[in-house]
C-alpha cells in the first residue's frame, strides 16, 4: 500500500463532517445497545414487544370517566378515559387560570395602590410553592375539612358541597342533537353576518350592529328549537338519601370528585400567577407613545384599549401564555399523587402494573404528550407569523 | 335640589370631607360590629341588603372626599391611590374589609392559639395549629430516615458548602475562580461521600433512607450544577451549521420539553432498568439526578439559546475578525454576554427544578413534601394535614423567594446599560 499521498486533510469540508458523523454514530450506538438490551431481558421475562395488549380486556375500574365504561373494556378504552380526563382538567384548568390570570394581571398595573399590592402579593406566593405541595394542600387539607354529605352546605337547595364532592344538576334532554346543529348553525350564520358586516364597512362605511344581530341569532335560534324542535331541557337535581344509618348520598344530579376540584384549583392558581405576569408585562409592552397618538387622533379611552392598545398587547402575551396552558396541560399529570384517574394514573399507573409493559406504555404516554405539545407548538408559530408585525 | 350641592367641590371642602369621613367611618363602624360584636345595627334594612350595607355607606363616604386639587396633601394622596373612581373606591374598601376579617383569624390560627409545648398530639388542646406536629417530626423532615447518630454527616457536608460560599465572598478575586472550580468539581465528590460513606471509616447509608430537606438540596444542587454545561452544549448545538448536530440537538430538546417530568421519572423507575444489560442495578438517586438533569438542561438550552440569539452579529463578527476559533469566540466573547442576558431566565429554570424536586416520590423518594405525606398519615398523628403542608409551603416559598430575589439583585449588580 502507498502512505505517501495519503494525508489527513483538515479541509473546511471535512472538518464539519467528522462531528457531525460521530455524533451520529454515537447517537446510533446507543439505541443499538439500549434495543438489544431491551430484546435481551424482555426476552428472559418471556414477554415480546408489541402494541396488542391494548385490545384485551383491562379488569380494573376506573372511578371517574366521562364515557361509558367498566372493567370489561379494553386497555385501549381505559387509555382514552384517562386522555379524556387529561383533557376535562386541561380545559378547567386552563379556562379559570385565564381569568384569575387576566384579573390579576390587570390589577398588578392599577392605581388602587391596595389592588396592586394584593396582585402582587397573589403573585408571589403562588408562584413559589411547589405545584404538588398545593394540589396536596386543597385535596388532603382544605377539602377533607368539609362537612359530611348529611351537613352538606347548600347552595339555594340545588347544589351541595360536601367532603365526598361537588353535586350539581344534571342536564336531562331530549332531542340533544336538534339542538347541538342549532348551536353550530348558529355559529356558522354568526360568522356570515359578521363578513358581511365587515364588507359593508370596508365599502360603503356602513355600521351595523354585529354584536347585538349575533347575540340574537346565538340565543334565538337554539331558543326556537325549544318550541318547535321538540327539544326539552330538565334538571336532575341531587337529593340525598339515607343508605344506612350513618351513611348518607346524593343520587341525580352529577358528582365532581374532589380530585378534580382540587386539581383544577391548584392548577389554575399556580398557572395564573404566571398568565398574571404575562398580561402585566405586555400592556407595559405598548409604548406609551402609542396611546398618546390614538388619543390626538380624537379615540375616546374605550376604542384606545380596543382598537390600539389590546391588539399590540395581545401579540405580546399570547406566544407566552400559550406556553403556560402547555405546562398547564403538563402539570396535569401531577393528578397521579392524589389518585384523579389522568392518562398517567390510568395508565403508566395502573395499567402497567397488570401487564408489565413498561417500554410499550411509557412510550405511549410520552407520546401523547408529545403530540400535544408539538401540535401545539406548530400552530403558535403558525399564529406568530400571522401575527407579527409585517414591516414595509 | 341644585346639582351642584351634591358633586363634590373646593368651595364645601371642609363639609364635604367631614360628611364623607363620618360616612365611611359609619362603614367600618358597621363592618367591625357585624365581624367581632356579631351586632348588625342596619339588621332593619331587608335581606342582604343589610350585608353590603359598609360598602354602600363607604361608597357614598369616598364619593364626597374626591376632590381633585382640594390642596390638602394627605387628601390628595389617599384620593390617588385608593379613591380614584367609585369603583376603585368600592374594590379598596372590600380588600380592607377582607384583611379585617381574616388576618385576625389567620394570625389566632398560626400563633396566638396554636400549641407549641409538648410531645403528643393529646397536648394540641386549642384551636389553631398543632405546631407539636412539626416540631417532634422536624428530624425527619430535615433528614428523613438517616440514622439520627450519622446526620453530623449531612450537617458537616453542608456547612462545608456554606463555608466555601460564604468565603468566595471574601477572598481576593484572584482566588475566586480556583474556589468556583472546587465548588464545581472537588466539592461534590466530598459532600456525595460523606453523606453516602462506605469509605474512610464511614458507615455506608443507602440512598432509600436519605431524604427530607437534605434531600431536597441534594437533588437541586446536583441537577443545578450538571444541567448547566448539558444545557449549554444543547444551546450550541441548536444554533450549529453542521445540520446532523443542528437536528439531534432540536430533537432532544423538544423531546424533553415536551414531556411532563412525572413520565420521565416513571421512565427512569420502570422503563430504564429494561434498557440495561441483565442484572446491572443503578442506584434510585442516581437514576432520579440523570432523569432530572437531562429534562432541565433542554429547558435550559432554550434559555441560553434566547441569549446566544439576543446577542448583537457585531460581536461575533468582531471575534471573528481577531482571529478567534468558534469556542475561543464563544468561551471568552460570546457566552460571557449571553448569560448574562438571560439571568432572569436561568434562575426561573433553577426555581422551577427547585419546586419540581417533590415530584421523586413517584419512585419512592421522600423529600420534604414526601416527609409530610409519611408523617400525616402516621397513626398516632392524623388529621394533622394542615399544619404539615403550610410548614412545607413555607419552607419552599421562603427558598424560592428569597432565589427570585438575589436574581434580581444579581440582574441589577451585572447590567452594564447605563
Amino acid at each position: 500500500m502507498n502512505f505517501k499521498n495519503f494525508k489527513l486533510d483538515f479541509s473546511n469540508k471535512n472538518r464539519d463532517l467528522i462531528p457531525q458523523v460521530l455524533t451520529v454514530l454515537f447517537i446510533i450506538l446507543v439505541v443499538i445497545y439500549f434495543a438489544t438490551n431491551a430484546q435481551n431481558n424482555m426476552g428472559n421475562r418471556g414477554i415480546s414487544f408489541g402494541f396488542g395488549f391494548l385490545s384485551q380486556e383491562s379488569s380494573f375500574d376506573i372511578q371517574f370517566s366521562l364515557i361509558d365504561y367498566d372493567g370489561s373494556h379494553s386497555y385501549a378504552r381505559a387509555f382514552l378515559v384517562g386522555l379524556l380526563n387529561t383533557i376535562l382538567v386541561s380545559v378547567i384548568g386552563i379556562f379559570f387560570a385565564t381569568i384569575l390570570g387576566v384579573t390579576v394581571g390587570i390589577s398588578r398595573l392599577s392605581q388602587n395602590y391596595l389592588i396592586s399590592k394584593a396582585a402582587e402579593w397573589y403573585v408571589e406566593i403562588f408562584r413559589n410553592i411547589p405545584l404538588i405541595l398545593q394540589i396536596f394542600f386543597w385535596y388532603f387539607a382544605a377539602l377533607r375539612a368539609l362537612p359530611l354529605s348529611e351537613n352538606s352546605i347548600s347552595f339555594y337547595d340545588i347544589s351541595y358541597l360536601n367532603v365526598k364532592g361537588w353535586y350539581v344538576p344534571k342536564f336531562i334532554w331530549t332531542n340533544f342533537s336538534v339542538f347541538f346543529y342549532s348551536v353550530i348553525a348558529a355559529i356558522i350564520s354568526i360568522i356570515f353576518v359578521s363578513k358581511y358586516a365587515k364588507k359593508q364597512r370596508d365599502e360603503f362605511g356602513k355600521q351595523i350592529p354585529t354584536l347585538y344581530i349575533s347575540l340574537a341569532i346565538l340565543f334565538g335560534l337554539p331558543f326556537l328549537t325549544f318550541l318547535i324542535g321538540g327539544v326539552s331541557l330538565s334538571f336532575g337535581i341531587p337529593e340525598l338519601h339515607q343508605l344506612s344509618k350513618t351513611i348518607y348520598v346524593y343520587k341525580g344530579g352529577v358528582s365532581i370528585i374532589p380530585e378534580l376540584i382540587s386539581l383544577a384549583l391548584a392548577l389554575s392558581m399556580y398557572t395564573a400567577t404566571f398568565i398574571a405576569e404575562n398580561v402585566r408585562a405586555g400592556i407595559l409592552g405598548v409604548s406609551k407613545g402609542q396611546k398618546e397618538a390614538a388619543a390626538s387622533i380624537g379615540l375616546t379611552k374605550g376604542q384606545i384599549l380596543k382598537l390600539v392598545v389590546m391588539p399590540q398587547a395581545l401579540r405580546i402575551i399570547i406566544p407566552p401564555t400559550t406556553n403556560q396552558y402547555l405546562n398547564l396541560t403538563k402539570n396535569s399529570s401531577l393528578a397521579a399523587a392524589i389518585a384523579y384517574p389522568d392518562i398517567v394514573l390510568v395508565f403508566a399507573g395502573t395499567a402497567l402494573m397488570q401487564t408489565g409493559r413498561a417500554i410499550e406504555i411509557i412510550s405511549i404516554t410520552m407520546f401523547t404528550y408529545l403530540a400535544l405539545s408539538l401540535s401545539i407548538s406548530v400552530f403558535m408559530n403558525w399564529y406568530n407569523k400571522k401575527m407579527a408585525i409585517k414591516e414595509k | 335640589m341644585n346639582i351642584s350641592l351634591i358633586k363634590p367641590n373646593k368651595e364645601n371642602l371642609t363639609s364635604f370631607v367631614s360628611v364623607g369621613i363620618l360616612l365611611i367611618f359609619i362603614g367600618f363602624f358597621d363592618f367591625l360590629a357585624n365581624t367581632f360584636f356579631n351586632w348588625n345595627f342596619t339588621g332593619f334594612l331587608p335581606d342582604r341588603l343589610n350585608y353590603f350595607t359598609p360598602i354602600i355607606f363607604g361608597v357614598i363616604g369616598s364619593y364626597l372626599i374626591r376632590i381633585e386639587f382640594s390642596g390638602n396633601k394627605l387628601l390628595d394622596k389617599i384620593n390617588n391611590n385608593f379613591n380614584s373612581s367609585n369603583f376603585n373606591a368600592a374594590l379598596s374598601l372590600i380588600v380592607i374589609f377582607v384583611l379585617i376579617k381574616f388576618i385576625p383569624a389567620l394570625l389566632n390560627w398560626f400563633i396566638f392559639d396554636a400549641d407549641f409545648a409538648g410531645n403528643t398530639k393529646q397536648d394540641c388542646t386549642s384551636d389553631g395549629a398543632c405546631w407539636v406536629f412539626v416540631k417532634v417530626w422536624m428530624n425527619r423532615f430535615v433528614y428523613g430516615m438517616y440514622p439520627d447518630a450519622e446526620q453530623w454527616r449531612i450537617n458537616t457536608a453542608f456547612f462545608m458548602l456554606f463555608a466555601i460560599v460564604g468565603a468566595s465572598f471574601f477572598v481576593p478575586t484572584k482566588f475566586k475562580k480556583y474556589l468556583l472550580l472546587f465548588l464545581l468539581f472537588v466539592y461534590p465528590v466530598i459532600g456525595l461521600k460523606l453523606i453516602a460513606g462506605g469509605d474512610f471509616g464511614l458507615k455506608y447509608i443507602e440512598t432509600g433512607a436519605w431524604g427530607g430537606l437534605s434531600l431536597t438540596f441534594i437533588v437541586s444542587a446536583f441537577a443545578l450544577i450538571l444541567c448547566f454545561p448539558i444545557g449549554m452544549f444543547l444551546a450550541l448545538g441548536r444554533r450549529s451549521t453542521l445540520p446532523a448536530i443542528r437536528y439531534s440537538s432540536i430533537g432532544f430538546i423538544e423531546l424533553w420539553r415536551g414531556v411532563p417530568l412525572i413520565t420521565v421519572l416513571f421512565m427512569s423507575a420502570v422503563m430504564f432498568p429494561m434498557f440495561l444489560p441483565d442484572g446491572t442495578y443503578v442506584d434510585k438517586l442516581i437514576r432520579v439526578l440523570i432523569a432530572i438533569t437531562l429534562f432541565e438542561a433542554a429547558y435550559m438550552a432554550e434559555v441560553i439559546r434566547g441569549g446566544l440569539q439576543a446577542l448583537p452579529k457585531g460581536q461575533y463578527e468582531a471575534a471573528k475578525s481577531l482571529g478567534m476559533g468558534y469556542w475561543r469566540m464563544h468561551l471568552l466573547i460570546v457566552l460571557p454576554q449571553a448569560l448574562k442576558l438571560v439571568i432572569p431566565g436561568i434562575a426561573n429554570t433553577f426555581l422551577a427544578l427547585v419546586k419540581d424536586t417533590p415530584l421523586i416520590f413517584v419512585v419512592g423518594l421522600l423529600e420534604l413534601a414526601g416527609m409530610v405525606n409519611l408523617a400525616k398519615t402516621n397513626p398516632e398523628w392524623l388529621g394533622m394535614a394542615m399544619e404539615g403542608y403550610v410548614f412545607a409551603g413555607l419552607v419552599f416559598w421562603v427558598i424560592c423567594y428569597a432565589m427570585s430575589r438575589y436574581s434580581q439583585n444579581l440582574e441589577k449588580k451585572l447590567s452594564t446599560e447605563r
